[in-house]
């Protein structure tokens, strides 16, 4: 039996880099904004009327900006297991794009085992699986 | 001072889970309201209604449509949709209507009927809309507002009890309110039974969605002397700013807030900003504020929201809350109504809903809620996408 193919669930949201992953942001050609997910069309800077971007890599760590988990199973589009495992979720400040980034943590992590402050670095794991492929995401880890 | 409108009407619809047509309980409270201020539906010139979504076309049109049920008599009819903000800017549009001459006397309306269970994205594979995607990934509403109140928990040293001290003085608030949909005084105990929903958040520290409505009748200052109330409650502000650009604050439902990388975070943040602008209005100061009605969505958002106001410094309102200064009788009540701990959230009417209370309040026609002597009070709340508002009223 081998292993079912692993596929992005969001696609073009990040790279599929399994060792070091990044998230793939814009940035500005004008004013130097980051945007995450991408913005294509229009700067959303007040002082910026740019419509002209590059795809960018994300810096891969940040540090928590705060936690929380879901003890209860969000509704659709989620996908959960049967039966549900609660999981812990993570809003991590990367520190040269100067922004915030939702995203769960990976399993085995509780939310109070970690602290405001505290260094997080990028990995990807699966979503959910299917018949055909498990559908990959970025998550947050404890920096090692 | 030249801004002031007078409220010479207020009423409601008991907040609950009743079941029936929204229009109901926006008609029951503008006939309150009309009642109240002792002027005829005929009067009324401008109808301003806050819009009902999930309710169908009626709903986009609230403001004919209460107009309608009241009985068509030629007024002029708005309707205005700012998401929880929706009844303060359908009052800034009455407001402004007023104060260019247009009309003397206005209705303003919300009301909403709920549906049952959560509510989710609509369905499809949509990773263009930033709602579906963090839905997709199992970001839930209260995963917000548990990481605000997570945040507070690190930096202020703030402790699950006193997100629960909360919940427990708006429950003993409420608890007389004839127009709240919960009225059981909760103790530690209930709240440490509850079920966590999301850390550090409980069941029941997460509010509800409700029915209810809420209506106001304001005019000029000069129609309300004419009619011998000059000495009614007024609207001295009514603050409904967007964020400025980058918002440092993680906002529901983006994935991921803007780059202060380019451009410089503003020294204000989105909620704190709100009463600013509303604050310069009025022309006082936070210290000359008597009341507030503030948007809790979780017990611990009010403690942002007394900090956003300026009752207190930053990481100070726990510290109010332990002493007891919050409740009624305290040096600064909060939420004398209850709250949405005791409410329930009824989008269009809630705003709304905050003007009627602080409008008794000033009053002196709350009974067992009264906070006495209240002459300032101020109201605080927050929707999705860059919506919120403040409102003074002053006496």
């Amino acid at each position: 039996m081998t292993a079912k193919p692993r596929v992005a669930a969001l696609e073009g949201w990040f790279t599929l880099d399994e060792h070091e992953p990044r998230l793939l942001g814009s940035r500005c050609r004008q004013c130097g904004t980051c945007y995450f997910p991408k913005q294509t069309t229009y700067c959303r800077n007040p002082a910026c009327d740019s419509t002209e971007f590059d795809e960018v890599p994300l810096s891969r760590r940040g540090r928590v900006w705060s936690c929380t988990n879901a003890e209860y199973k969000p509704p659709e589009p989620y996908v959960a297991a049967e039966p549900f495992e609660p999981f812990t979720i993570a809003a991590v400040e990367l520190e040269a794009e100067r922004m915030v980034v939702l995203g769960q943590v990976v399993t085995g992590v509780s939310v109070t085992d970690l602290r405001v402050g505290q260094e997080m670095e990028l990995v990807l794991d699966t979503l959910y699986g299917d018949a055909e492929s498990d559908k990959l995401i970025w998550k947050w880890k404890p920096a090692g | 001072m030249g801004k002031e409108i007078a409220i010479l009407g207020v009423g409601m619809h008991p907040w609950g889970k009743w079941g029936r047509n929204f229009v109901e309980y926006g008609l029951h409270a503008a006939r309150a309201a009309i009642a109240d201020a002792g002027v005829r539906w005929q009067d009324i010139r401008f109808v301003s209604g806050a819009a009902t979504m999930r309710c169908g076309y009626p709903g986009y049109v609230a403001g004919a449509t209460f107009a309608q049920a009241l009985g068509w008599q030629g007024a002029e009819v708005n309707t205005s949709y700012a998401a929880c903000a929706s009844g303060s800017q359908a009052l800034a549009a009455a407001r402004a209507k007023i104060l260019a001459g247009e009309c003397e006397v206005a209705l303003v309306v919300g009301a909403d009927t709920t549906p049952k269970g959560f509510l989710a994205p609509a369905k499809g594979y949509r990773p263009d809309d930033p709602d579906w995607v963090r839905f997709l990934i199992g970001i839930t509403n209260p995963s917000y507002f548990a990481l605000y109140a997570r945040r507070r928990m690190d930096l202020y040293g703030d402790t699950e009890d006193d997100f629960g001290l909360v919940k427990i003085k708006n429950s003993e608030h409420g608890f007389t309110n004839p127009n709240a949909r919960y009225r059981k005084k909760f103790t530690m105990d209930d709240v440490h039974a509850s079920p966590m929903v999301a850390h550090p958040l409980r069941l029941l520290q997460i509010c509800a969605t409700s029915d209810g409505g809420a209506a106001l009748v304001v005019s000029s200052l000069d129609y309300a002397r004419r009619i011998g109330r000059g000495d009614a409650v007024r609207v001295a502000a009514v603050s409904t700013v967007t964020p400025t650009f980058a918002n440092e604050v993680l906002e529901m439902p983006d994935i991921a807030t803007d780059s202060a990388a380019a451009a410089a975070i503003e020294t204000h943040r989105f909620r704190a900003s709100l009463p600013v602008k509303a604050y310069e209005e009025a022309g006082i100061s936070p210290r000359d504020v008597d009341v507030a009605e503030v948007y809790d969505l979780s017990s611990a958002l009010e403690l942002d929201w007394m900090e956003d106001l300026q009752l207190c410094g930053r990481g100070e309102a726990a510290s109010l809350v332990r002493a007891g200064e919050t409740r009624i009788g305290g040096r600064i009540p909060v939420n004398p109504s209850g709250g949405l701990a005791c409410f329930g959230e009824a989008v269009p009417a809630q705003a709304l809903a905050q003007v009627c209370e602080l409008t008794w309040q000033l009053r002196g026609a709350c009974a067992e809620r009264q906070v006495e002597g209240a002459r300032v009070g101020v109201t605080a709340n927050q929707g999705l996408f860059g919506h919120g508002s403040s409102v003074i009223v002053t006496r």
